[in-house]
């Protein structure tokens, strides 16, 4: 082992000369990418310090307060990002409710699971397993939920008239629905399912990579990322189903009738 | 055998009706006027109040899939949901005697998208006469068709008629409820109004 090298802050100024070659590059050619190149470079810059500022403070409080209390606040970005991500939206309280509440099941429970069972930190809810943990099941969650319901609104409210000749013929909403559901959760699923098939052959994971670099025997490297990628794959796969299966039982009702009004127009 | 009271939705109504068994109705009016929001309201597939029972049995007591294929809607314009037509029928007995009797025999094999807009139509009808529902609600049922098909199909639906069935017919071809005897209605900005008595068949 090699152990953990650290970086100074000068290191990370001499990291940024080939973004600012590109944004020169830009001017150059005259791109017009120049502004969103540094802009995006220098929000991602301010939010990456802010995070490490409050993760040292989390960890150094080393409360359950603190640390669930920014678990709620992740769980509110994403919640929020999977409404943004959608074309039309259910109305009220369940356009965003729905996304969050199905991540916040899917994975507190996983993340729950895999801290008290497998990783055993002690305590259980220690903020340096804790967090990153739910961070990367709550990302991967996200998307997965986020393209279920855009694909599954979207789906029915093109297919009004194939979901309504279902149901005039006497079948249930869940059987007139059975289409739409099917191509839904097929790509809430996807990005999960090609991460696993891309994982180790044509790029190495974020997290694997970090800890080889910070000197982790690989081998070790790999159980982690594993365990990880079962979590995230079982956390992805609940919330999108929990997710497409919650919206479709809100937009049908009790009278087995489709109920479109509940959806808001879409641009699409 | 259907009766429809005070039938009301936010756009139409409210409206009384009465279906004799062997019977058909016929309703004519603009477009927009909501004719077809009409018959949805009865199938139960918008938001509606109001009391429909159908030889006896209040609506609202019966599951709304059951309800469904006892009174049949069949839209204007049909929906298909898988490629093939095969898949969007029952494969029951006497489904070869329908589709010959509206001249689609081969039509199972066919692809939907290959279809035309009168033989939609056709396959619509026979997918909904298939469980044998006792009231048709019938939204332009031959609008596309031509006249050797319209003969056919009328021939079909009287068929139901003599079996004991009841029709309502939203039709835009005038010969039509003459042809199968009904009662006409005519129905303007959401309301129904009974346009004279039934006349003789011909």
């Amino acid at each position: 082992m090699t152990g953990y090298l650290p970086l100074t802050y000068w290191d990370l100024v001499a990291a940024s000369v080939f973004l600012i070659l590109n944004a020169v590059f830009s001017i150059l050619l005259d791109l017009g990418l120049t502004r969103t190149l540094i802009v995006s470079a220098l929000r991602m810059t301010v939010q990456l310090i802010l995070v490490g500022l409050i993760l040292k403070a989390i960890f150094f409080a080393g409360s359950l307060l603190w640390t669930m209390l920014a678990a709620i606040v992740m769980l509110g970005f994403a919640g929020r990002e999977i409404w943004a991500r959608q074309d039309r939206r259910l109305i009220g309280v369940w356009g965003p409710g729905l996304g969050a509440a199905a991540m916040l099941v899917a994975g507190t429970l996983v993340t729950l699971y895999a801290l008290a069972g497998l990783i055993r930190p002690d305590p259980v809810w220690l903020p340096q397993y804790a967090l990153p943990l739910f961070g990367m099941v709550l990302g991967n969650t996200m998307t997965g939920v986020s393209l279920g319901l855009d694909t599954l609104h979207t789906a029915l409210a093109q297919g009004q008239r194939a979901v309504e000749a279902q149901l005039l013929l006497g079948r249930t909403r869940w059987e007139a629905t059975r289409p739409f559901v099917r191509q839904a959760l097929r790509s809430g699923f996807t990005p999960i399912i090609n991460a696993m098939a891309a994982t180790g052959v044509v790029s190495l994971p974020g997290m694997m990579t970090g800890q080889i670099l910070s000197g982790v025997d690989p081998r070790e490297a790999v159980k982690y990322q594993l365990l990880i990628m079962f979590l995230l794959g079982g956390a992805t796969g609940l919330g999108v189903l929990g997710a497409t299966f919650g919206s479709v039982w809100r937009l049908t009702d009790a009278r087995h009738r489709l109920r479109l009004d509940r959806l808001t127009g879409g641009s699409r | 055998m259907l009766e429809i009271r005070k039938l009301t939705t936010p756009l139409i109504g409210p409206i009384d009706l009465m279906l004799e068994p062997g019977t058909c109705s016929a309703i004519s009016g603009a477009s927009g006027a909501g004719k077809s929001l009409f018959l949805r309201a009865i199938a139960d597939l918008d938001d509606n109040s109001g009391q429909i029972s159908l030889g006896g049995t209040v609506r609202s007591e019966m599951p709304a899939p059951d309800w469904r294929r006892k009174v049949a809607y069949i839209p204007a314009e049909s929906g298909w949901w898988a490629e093939r037509v095969a898949d969007h029928f029952d494969q029951t007995t006497g489904l070869g005697t329908l589709l010959d009797a509206v001249g689609l025999a081969d039509a199972l094999s066919w692809e939907v998208s290959r279809l035309s807009t009168g033989e939609r139509q056709r396959l619509a009808l026979v997918r909904a006469l298939q469980t044998d529902p006792k009231v048709l609600l019938l939204d332009e049922p031959t609008s596309a068709l031509d006249p050797p098909s319209v003969e056919r199909v009328e021939a079909l639906l009287k068929e139901r008629l003599a079996s004991g069935s009841a029709l309502l017919l939203v039709t835009h071809d005038p010969g039509q409820p003459k042809r199968f005897a009904a009662r006409r209605y005519h129905m303007a900005s959401g309301k129904l109004s009974p346009l004279d008595q039934p006349e003789k068949a011909s």
